[in-house]
């Protein structure tokens, strides 16, 4: 339980200081790298090295980039259906969110199980 | 278009803004750690990539957009929507970037210290993603 309640602070402090970063740039689309920074990767990788090892660690980054090409995925769909001014962007983000995991899962599913 | 950051944007950013951030950002973290542990880090390694940022990004710039819009008496609905759009462009540029962050990281936390891998792979991810965005402009 403290190893979640560490992970979820931890990660809620980087999350928001990557997204701070992100509102001081302009224009708005190099901005936007920082919506894909990696501050997941960055608040636990070092807690599970410390806690399960780097061989752990390295089997969880290997996975990262399947998610990482989901994320990219996940992103271009976004960017294409904002553009179409159809929807929200709270209901095109969330909405959106099964393909980043069908893409990330079926990615595993395909190359490393 | 030149780059330039905005000190003064951060005072227009309300702090409970990024509540929502700090909560989805602490979830998914902690979601990862949970995810890893019932189904090994394989599995748990995907959610290290999740995207934490944009929907919250991107519904908060669609917001100011908006906002920005109404206070000249216009509606700002579809400005904000394409603000978010390019938000989500620049993500995308972004996850390239990620892509050689998690390669480097795969490849070199067996041989170097943990406190030299973290640094090299996010400069990696800057750069690559800089470099990426400026090759999209140009296109």
């Amino acid at each position: 339980m403290k190893d979640i309640v560490i992970r979820f602070v931890i990660g809620g402090v980087v999350v928001s200081a990557f997204a701070v970063l992100g509102e001081l740039f302009k224009p708005k689309s190099f901005a936007g790298i920082f919506g894909a920074a990696p501050s997941v990767a960055l608040a636990t990788l070092s807690l599970t090295v410390a806690k399960d090892g780097r061989g752990y660690a390295a089997i969880e980054a290997r996975s990262m980039i399947l998610g990482a090409v989901a994320f990219f995925v996940y992103a271009w769909l976004v960017s294409r259906y904002l553009l179409a001014g159809k929807w929200s962007a709270l209901r095109v983000t969330v909405s959106a969110l099964p393909m980043w995991c069908l893409c990330a899962f079926g990615l595993w599913w395909m190359l490393l199980k | 278009m030149k780059v330039s950051a905005d000190i003064s944007a951060l005072a227009r950013i309300h702090w409970y803004e990024y509540v929502p951030r700090f909560l989805f950002g602490g979830t998914i973290t902690a979601l990862a750690g949970i995810v890893a542990k019932e189904y090994g880090p394989g599995v748990g390694g995907l959610l290290l990539a999740f995207p934490a940022i944009l929907p919250s990004g991107a519904t908060l710039i669609e917001k100011h957009e908006v906002e920005k819009k109404h206070q000249v008496g216009k509606p700002g609905k579809q400005r904000g929507r394409k603000a978010a759009a390019l938000d989500a462009a620049g993500a995308s540029i972004g996850a390239l970037g990620l892509v050689l962050f998690a390669i480097l990281v795969w490849k070199l936390i067996i041989s170097l210290p943990l406190w030299a891998v973290l640094p090299i792979a996010t400069i990696a991810w800057f750069v690559v993603s800089g470099t990426a965005w400026v090759v999209w402009r140009s296109l």
